[in-house]
């Protein structure tokens, strides 16, 4: 487990494509440069699906982890 | 360089069959490389379809389309125009047979139904079920969220007046109604089409 602070976390746990994304999206937006945001979500496809929108939007994907199925993303805001 | 037949060579056909193959020259300068070729930062998703499966197709690609930061719009034409009026209107047009075509297929996007098993509504009950129990979604909430993001829905003019369907029936946040060209314009300057 990191010691990076969120300034955020965004609970897409049980939710299905695409939603994690949308509201990490909605969620994001609020936020200032820099800030870092947490997302937790259980959709396996969420894996792939935040790198590609990372890339996408030009935000940061700075840590990817896993633990006991809940997928963790931590995302630094451009 | 091969030495020319002396008989012209004749194929089955009887035509002359030409031996002589342009050499090139391993050292002939490689073409100008291409410009990088632009990113697509466009979509434009044509929303024909009223199915339900295919109307959650199109929520899911646009509101996914807007929060990846791209711009995203949605050309609404045909049986697509029918998943956009609101979901309490119940009939819609202006004539006998405008109105009778609202009264076979009840508009809104809460009112779909499956393009297969739609067993007078236990398909798409099923489905909805099936939805709600892996968090899936609505199209309804799909729609929201994408309208939220800045998805512009833009129904199509022709197809409106056929149907005898006025902005007035539409749900809230619709774009002004263009007309073919529109799309045409949007795509041959680099938005990517997705027909549905």
């Amino acid at each position: 487990m990191s010691t990076l602070q969120v300034a955020k976390t965004v609970d897409a746990k049980g939710l299905s494509c695409p939603m994690p994304i949308v509201k990490t999206a909605q969620a994001i937006k609020e936020m200032p440069s820099g800030a870092l945001l947490e997302v937790l979500a259980t959709d396996a496809g969420s894996q792939k699906d935040f790198v590609a929108w990372a890339k996408s939007t030009g935000n940061e994907l700075v840590e990817q982890t896993t633990d006991a199925g809940v997928f963790r993303f931590i995302l630094r805001k451009k | 360089m091969t030495a020319p037949t002396l008989e012209p060579q004749v194929d089955i056909a009887g035509r002359h069959v030409d031996q002589v193959v342009e050499e090139v020259p391993l050292t002939a300068p490689m073409p100008a490389a291409a410009a990088e070729p632009p990113t697509t930062r466009d979509i434009i998703i044509i929303c024909f379809s009223g199915d339900l499966e295919k109307t959650w197709a199109t929520m899911i690609l646009a509101s996914t389309g807007a929060a990846m930061g791209v711009k995203t719009r949605v050309f609404v034409t045909f049986w697509g125009l029918q998943t956009f009026v609101k979901d309490g209107r119940r009939v819609t047009g202006e004539n006998w047979m405008q109105k009778m075509l609202a009264m076979m297929q009840r508009p809104g996007v809460s009112h779909r139904k499956l393009s297969k098993m739609n067993f007078l509504g236990m398909g798409p009950w099923m489905m909805r079920s099936l939805a709600k129990k892996y968090h899936v979604a609505s199209p309804k909430e799909l729609l929201e969220a994408a309208q939220a993001m800045g998805v512009e829905f833009i129904p199509c003019q022709m197809t409106m007046d056929m149907f005898g369907l006025t902005t007035d029936d539409f749900v809230e946040g619709m774009g002004e109604p263009v007309g073919a060209a529109t799309v045409i314009g949007l795509i041959t300057e680099g938005s990517a089409p997705i027909f549905i």
